[in-house]
């Protein structure tokens, strides 16, 4: 049996697949924002913190990394309002993400504190630095430096992974798809192109951050290197 | 009428967590094999098997699962009959795993020293040879861990397959929800079902991580 | 009034006692040069000094800051104390200027035009001043330390602490390290190295300190030290080094 791709079809309705897109960028972008402010802030507490404040970091994460995240963002949606607290859904989509991105960022950025040799600690002490401000200047950005492309592989997984919000209506490409899909029901062709789309936005996540990069990095654009070699 | 959250549906969820284990074996092996079969491709020295690996894996882990899942849901349809939710799943899981495992295992592959490629050319052996009896064996010990790791990512992510009706864990997790009007109970039982498969894992391929380090 | 008083400190690391009963008196201006085999102690004695490693007993005092089992106002007392270590520790992402501004800046509140002069000062004074916009990665093991004796100078220390700062450097190299410390002397600073160059020992410093199992053994002038040491294990141990 033959079947009539109706590719032109969809390109007519092309814009409301790119709103979707710009949606999803959006979403991902503020989720990526504050996912890493939580997760700066869990690594700190994870090698800083009392053992109280150490073991729920811990929890946070080894809950988030053992469960899926579509159950956490029905425990969101659905649960909340349960708690009395009321949840539109791209706001459920946005703090599930970050939560989400915080408990891998914790992970990711914990890893890049702990390779920080300790000589590095000691001499900035050797300098009267406060333990804050040994954290801060010595310790957080060549750790952010060294885990940043883990941190953007992450991010990137990220977007990909908000197409699920698509199930509690968020707004964001496939939910769009499937709402094109239910006024055509194109289903095949709107699918394939959305594929093409987010290939393209993992694409261009890969672009932005290696951009980010070079702006953020000073050290990395001025010397070209990934990371410094030697010197302990 | 508001159900209420009983034994009866403590029982539903886990005979739901069945499905949740069999998509995710499926998935691992049917997954692992063409996964292998991919990683093969993409160390080989023929260029054209190399750039076709190296292209589908690019695809498929540019790609939200949802999306291969309602493709592969969807993708049937086309020629008129619907398919099971399990077997689209099924279909995807396999997609979805072949590529990220296939990469996984390029890796493990190319992490072997490149003096036990050296060393068994020079003892003559065929490139079959060397990969069965020498390279791959090694290749298998490294890639232990990660492979394990993934296996909970498989795992977490047959919760998609809630999307397209399948009743999973997650899709069972909704229908006693509605059914009870309880989701701050249910769902963190559902999270809490997950976690007791996953966590185990995670901790097992870090165990694996720390013996083979301490081996090396 | 000495500048650096240490009163019978001990210290011990599980079971193995490191420090046994240290005592020393340092005054202004002075240059004491701690020598004995790996193990003796000496590091660990320099590190409790700017509280890096705490003391199980006895007490320290430096610069008006005192140290005891529950030592307090380590800050204060680490801009009085300056440290340079054996693998220099620079601030890898930042460049060499930025590495010397950074404590001043920080700590001393210090003004960030005022902290480049500083910077350009010590740096000028370490030979390094055509550097300031390189990162450690970038220069030999010579230079980073000549750096780092810089950065520790940009806090306006009274003390200088030197742990094997030639140790990790090839010979060529560590004669100019050498030649900024021997200015640095030369120029007033209360200075104490731990160093396994007796040859810049004897010549330098005032005071030779040998430490062995924990104790000093020896405290004297160096000249007299070196023409004739006075224990057996510091004859061993500087007949071993070959100095005439």
């Amino acid at each position: 049996m033959s079947y009539d791709f109706q590719f032109a079809f969809i390109f007519q309705h092309m814009d409301q697949l790119l709103w979707g897109a710009l949606l999803t960028i959006r979403l991902s972008a503020l989720s990526m924002i504050c996912g890493l402010a939580v997760g700066i802030f869990g690594a700190i507490v994870s090698i800083h913190g009392s053992a109280p404040a150490r073991f729920a970091v811990t929890s946070y994460v080894e809950l988030i990394r053992s469960t899926p995240f579509l159950v956490q963002l029905f425990i969101i949606f659905f649960g909340l309002p349960a708690a009395g607290v009321q949840v539109d859904a791209n706001v459920a989509a946005l703090v599930a993400m970050t939560v989400n991105l915080g408990a891998y960022s914790t992970e990711i950025v914990r890893a890049g504190m702990m390779a920080v040799h300790p000589s590095q600690v000691e001499a900035a002490q050797a300098l009267a630095m406060t333990r804050w401000q040994v954290i801060r200047h010595v310790v957080l950005t060549p750790a952010l430096e060294k885990v940043y492309p883990a941190l953007a592989s992450q991010f990137t997984l990220m977007m990909l992974a908000s197409s699920v919000v698509s199930a509690i209506s968020a707004e964001e490409l496939t939910a769009s798809a499937n709402l094109l899909d239910a006024e055509t029901f194109r289903s095949f062709e709107i699918y394939l192109i959305v594929m093409g789309l987010y290939i393209l936005l993992a694409l261009l996540f890969r672009l932005g951050f290696w951009l980010i990069g070079l702006v953020v990095f000073k050290r990395r654009r001025r010397l070209g290197v990934a990371r410094p070699r030697g010197n302990r | 009428m508001i159900a209420e959250f009983s034994w009866d549906q403590f029982i539903f969820l886990w005979e739901a967590a069945r499905w949740t284990v069999l998509l995710s074996v499926l998935a691992f092996i049917a997954g692992g094999s063409a996964g292998f079969v991919v990683a093969l491709m993409r160390t080989s020295h023929l260029q054209i098997l190399r750039t076709l690996s190296a292209v589908y894996i690019q695809i498929i882990q540019g790609t939200p699962v949802l999306i291969i899942l309602f493709l592969s849901f969807y993708g049937l349809a086309i020629y008129g009959f619907k398919l099971p939710p399990m077997v689209a799943a099924t279909i995807a899981m396999t997609i979805y795993t072949s590529a990220y495992l296939g990469e996984i295992w390029r890796g493990c592959i190319e992490a072997v020293p490149v003096p036990q490629w050296e060393a068994s050319t020079a003892l003559a052996m065929t490139r079959w040879q060397q990969l069965r009896y020498v390279i791959l064996p090694q290749a298998v010990r490294i890639s232990l861990p990660p492979t394990v790791g993934f296996l909970v990512q498989i795992v977490k992510n047959t919760s998609i397959a809630s999307i397209i009706g399948l009743v999973e864990l997650t899709q069972a997790g909704k229908l006693v929800s509605n059914a009870t009007f309880q989701p701050f109970l249910v769902f963190p039982i559902v999270a809490a079902i997950y976690f007791i498969f996953c966590y185990p894992l995670s901790r097992f391929s870090f165990a694996l991580e720390r013996k083979f380090h301490a081996h090396r | 009034m000495p500048i650096v008083e240490i009163e019978n400190i001990t210290k011990s690391f599980g079971s193995n006692q490191v420090l046994n009963g240290i005592s020393l008196s340092v005054e202004r201006g002075q240059v004491i040069a701690v020598i004995g085999r790996s193990g003796s102690g000496k590091s660990t004695m320099l590190r409790c000094i700017n509280g890096l490693e705490t003391i199980d007993g006895g007490s320290i005092n430096v610069a008006g800051h005192k140290l005891t089992a529950k030592h307090e106002h380590l800050i204060e007392l680490r801009k009085d104390v300056g440290m340079v270590f054996q693998h220099y520790n620079l601030f890898p992402h930042l460049t060499v200027e930025e590495n010397v501004m950074l404590s001043p800046r920080i700590v001393k509140k210090v003004a960030t035009e005022k902290a480049r002069e500083t910077a350009i000062k010590v740096l000028t004074q370490v030979g390094l001043e055509h550097k300031r916009d390189a990162y450690p990665e970038q220069l030999s093991g010579g230079q980073q330390q000549r750096v780092a004796i810089a950065r520790s100078l940009a806090m306006e220390p009274q003390v200088m602490l030197f742990d094997e700062v030639t140790s990790a450097l090839d010979p060529e190299l560590t004669q100019e390290v050498l030649k900024v410390m021997e200015e640095l002397a030369r120029g007033g600073m209360t200075m104490l190295l731990v160093t396994h160059e007796m040859e810049f020992a004897r010549r330098v410093a005032d005071l030779t300190v040998f430490m062995h199992q924990g104790k000093v053994w020896e405290a004297r002038p160096s000249k007299e030290f070196f023409s004739d040491p006075q224990t057996p294990e510091a004859r061993q141990f500087v007949g071993a080094g070959n100095i005439k």
